[in-house]
């Protein structure tokens, strides 16, 4: 071998023994989007509705989140959450809770721009039909336009959840066992780079692509309904 | 039942009302027609508030329509038309009739589906209770919003142009439920461009142009024998 690298070297067993480990950290990857998808859903949709309603102070408070979520890295807002935070709250924070916390809020600014959009995309007679009626704004809201918002953003959902699914990586740096942190654990132990790297990208690969394909039909049967 | 006082409204710079005072009778049926960007439209809208005025006073069933509550309460009483029909289009045709009744009355689902049937059975169209707007004709979109409209009861019924977005051949299954509902004494403001229909439904023909009420009267009257120079001139180009 003369310590000579090729890929002669590549290690198959590696990869078999390490893939349950990867596999349980896959799991706990998509756990914690699919939450922080969730929690940013529900701050999206409420950010992205005062965004573009009557009182200013809201509209201006919305504004003031999504530029500032939007304007500073991730990365550098799951530091503020898991070491800035604590110094506050004079108390330690749990990693998952800092690491669903960060993505959460962060997906929430994208999600409210999405929700913003998808509201504007609804004919304003909608409101005006709905107004017309009786309805207050909030009831319009709620029973005529978010629904039909809902519909229109699932595309754009789609693609924030998959960035985030990627971007969930960042919580590795607070020592956080999601799919990457492992690949860094198992390396440190077998110092198998080429193979641990290359498993962990193909099974992102593999999540993004099965959640763009989901989408895809989501789309194709709400079109249809 | 709708009392208008000196509106004026403005859209930045440009007066679209220079003034307008009207008063609308319970069961009368006024007929609004004139050029188009006369202002006709914006006039209809001002009488529930979609178009807030800029100064004036509107006064719907003895609401003033001021503040949002009043404006909510007074939404209650006027049923308004739209051109472009503007049904849900996530909701059948009996969700898009009961919503409403259902929020805003509260009144229970039994009693709304049932009020929506009868309504649905009055512009013949009870078969397509479980249908979605998008799968309907315009002239069946537009008698479902008729429905949608009554079944809050309103006392005052507003129609902005609601044949104008239709195929011809529909045009006259809107209008007959249109005519049904005025031989039935519903107060009505109808703003349209069908001069066969302001002339034998309508109580009072409004010519308005350049954000003003240039003649009124009898329907009949008006056409036969207009007084003044616009009105002879806008209906030279129409008739």
């Amino acid at each position: 071998m003369n310590g000579r690298v090729n890929l002669m070297n590549f290690n198959i067993d590696l990869i078999i023994q390490s893939f349950p480990l990867l596999i349980l950290g896959a799991g706990i990857t998509v756990q914690i989007t699919a939450i922080s998808v969730g929690l940013g859903l529900v701050i999206g949709m409420f950010v992205g509705i005062a965004r573009i309603c009557r009182v200013t102070p809201l509209r201006w408070l919305a504004a003031v989140y999504i530029d500032f979520l939007r304007g500073t890295p991730l990365l550098v807002q799951i530091f503020l959450i898991y070491f800035a935070l604590p110094i506050i709250l004079n108390q330690r924070v749990d990693p998952f809770i800092a690491a669903i916390t960060a993505c959460g809020i962060n997906s929430g600014a994208y999600i409210a721009e999405i929700f913003r959009a998808g509201i504007q995309a609804i004919d304003k007679g909608q409101m005006e039909a709905g107004r017309s009626l009786g309805m207050t704004w909030v009831q319009t809201m709620r029973y005529i336009i978010v629904p039909q918002a809902f519909k229109n953003i699932i595309p754009p959902l789609g693609n924030e959840f998959i960035a985030l699914l990627k971007d969930s990586s960042l919580v590795s740096v607070i020592g956080f066992e999601e799919l990457t942190r492992r690949g860094q654990l198992i390396i440190a132990r077998t110092y198998g780079s080429m193979e641990i790297w290359l498993s962990v990208a193909i099974i992102y690969l593999i999540m993004t692509l099965a959640i763009s394909r989901l989408v895809a039909y989501m789309e194709k049967r709400l079109k249809t309904s | 039942m709708i009392d208008i006082k000196d509106l004026r409204k403005s859209f930045d710079d440009h007066e679209v009302l220079k003034g307008i005072n009207l008063h609308i009778n319970p069961q009368e049926v006024v007929v609004i027609i004139g050029p188009s960007g006369s202002g006709k439209s914006t006039l209809l809208r001002c009488m529930n508030m979609l178009e807030v005025p800029t100064s004036g006073r509107v006064v719907v069933d003895g609401i003033e329509l001021n503040g949002e509550a009043n404006i909510n309460k007074a939404r209650e009483e006027i049923g308004m038309v739209f051109q472009r029909f503007n049904l849900f289009p996530h909701m059948t045709v009996l969700q898009n009739i009961t919503l409403a009744p259902r929020k805003v009355r509260r009144i229970s689902q039994e009693e709304a589906e049932k009020t929506a049937m009868e309504l649905l059975t009055q512009v013949g169209l009870a078969d397509k209770a479980d249908a979605y707007p998008p799968q309907l004709s315009g002239g069946q979109q537009q008698r479902v919003a008729i429905a949608r409209a009554l079944a809050m009861h309103p006392k005052v019924m507003l129609f902005d142009e609601p044949t104008s977005a239709l195929d011809p051949e529909m045009v006259k299954e809107v209008l007959d439920v249109m005519k049904d509902l005025a031989h039935k004494g519903m107060t009505m403001a109808v703003v349209t461009h069908e001069m066969g229909f302001a002339r034998e439904v309508g109580d009072r023909l409004l010519f308005v142009d350049d954000g003003m009420i240039i003649e009124q009267g009898k329907p009949k009257e008006v056409f036969e024998n207009p007084q003044e120079d616009r009105t002879k001139l806008f209906f030279s180009k129409i008739l």
